[in-house]
């Protein structure tokens, strides 16, 4: 299955996504950055750090390119997550999904992402000033989505 | 009995001390009764009564048996990727 799939420690790049989704029978390719940002519920969040379950969050993003290649018709498709310090403005995930045409390309993009943040065994921790949090998803079921 | 290890994520871990622990169940336990055992070795896990569950990388509920040789079996608050 051509797709790229990566959970890691390093800064993320736009341009190694885009490049394993294109091909000349894609027209088009929709892509996805998930940024750190310096707030949170009024708080000022000063680095974010992500820790995952390596393994099982590698073998989820390769179950959501299997549903987006169900869903929407194409295996082209890159999701990259970045572990450890994340600071304020770097991207934290990367989703690009090429397809032949527009409307699968978006959808299956922001199917993408949407499903990583309720399944994929991947902690976010937001840094203050003084102190730190873990973040904690709504999603209580993940077998049920 | 058998021995599992359960991996602890993100806050059960920071709360256990520990990214694993060694668990010892009688033979037919399930996941539920794993985690039972946990908590009551864990004081500080003690309020987390409805975590979520993995068996061999893919989630599982609570009554699923755990498999002959223990598995692998890991437990962990609600997800915040992305």
């Amino acid at each position: 299955m051509p797709g790229l799939y990566r959970v890691g420690e390093g800064k993320l790049d736009l341009a190694e996504a885009v490049r394993a989704v294109a091909g000349p029978d894609r027209g088009a390719i929709s892509t996805f950055l998930g940024m750190a940002r310096d707030h949170h519920a009024g708080r000022r969040v000063i680095r974010l750090e992500y820790e995952a379950y390596r393994p099982m969050a590698e073998a989820t993003l390769r179950t959501i390119g299997a549903e987006i290649e169900q869903r929407f018709g194409t295996p082209h498709i890159a999701i990259l997550h970045r572990l450890g310090v994340v600071g304020i403005g770097e991207a934290s995930v990367i989703i690009a999904v090429a397809a032949a045409h527009r409307r699968e390309a978006i959808e299956g993009c922001r199917f993408a992402i949407e499903r990583l943040k309720a399944i994929a065994p991947i902690w976010k921790k937001e840094h203050y000033e003084h102190g730190s949090i873990w973040i904690e998803g709504a999603s209580p079921d993940p077998t049920a989505t | 009995m058998t021995k599992c290890t359960v991996l602890l994520f993100a806050r059960y871990a920071e709360l256990a001390g520990a990214p694993s622990l060694e668990v010892e169940v009688p033979e037919g336990a399930t996941l539920g009764d794993l985690w039972d055992r946990v908590r009551k070795m864990v004081p500080a896990l003690r309020d987390e009564t409805r975590p979520l569950l993995a068996c061999d990388r893919a989630y599982a509920r609570p009554d699923t048996a755990i498999p002959v040789g223990g598995g692998e079996i890991a437990a962990f608050p609600p997800v915040s990727g992305g």
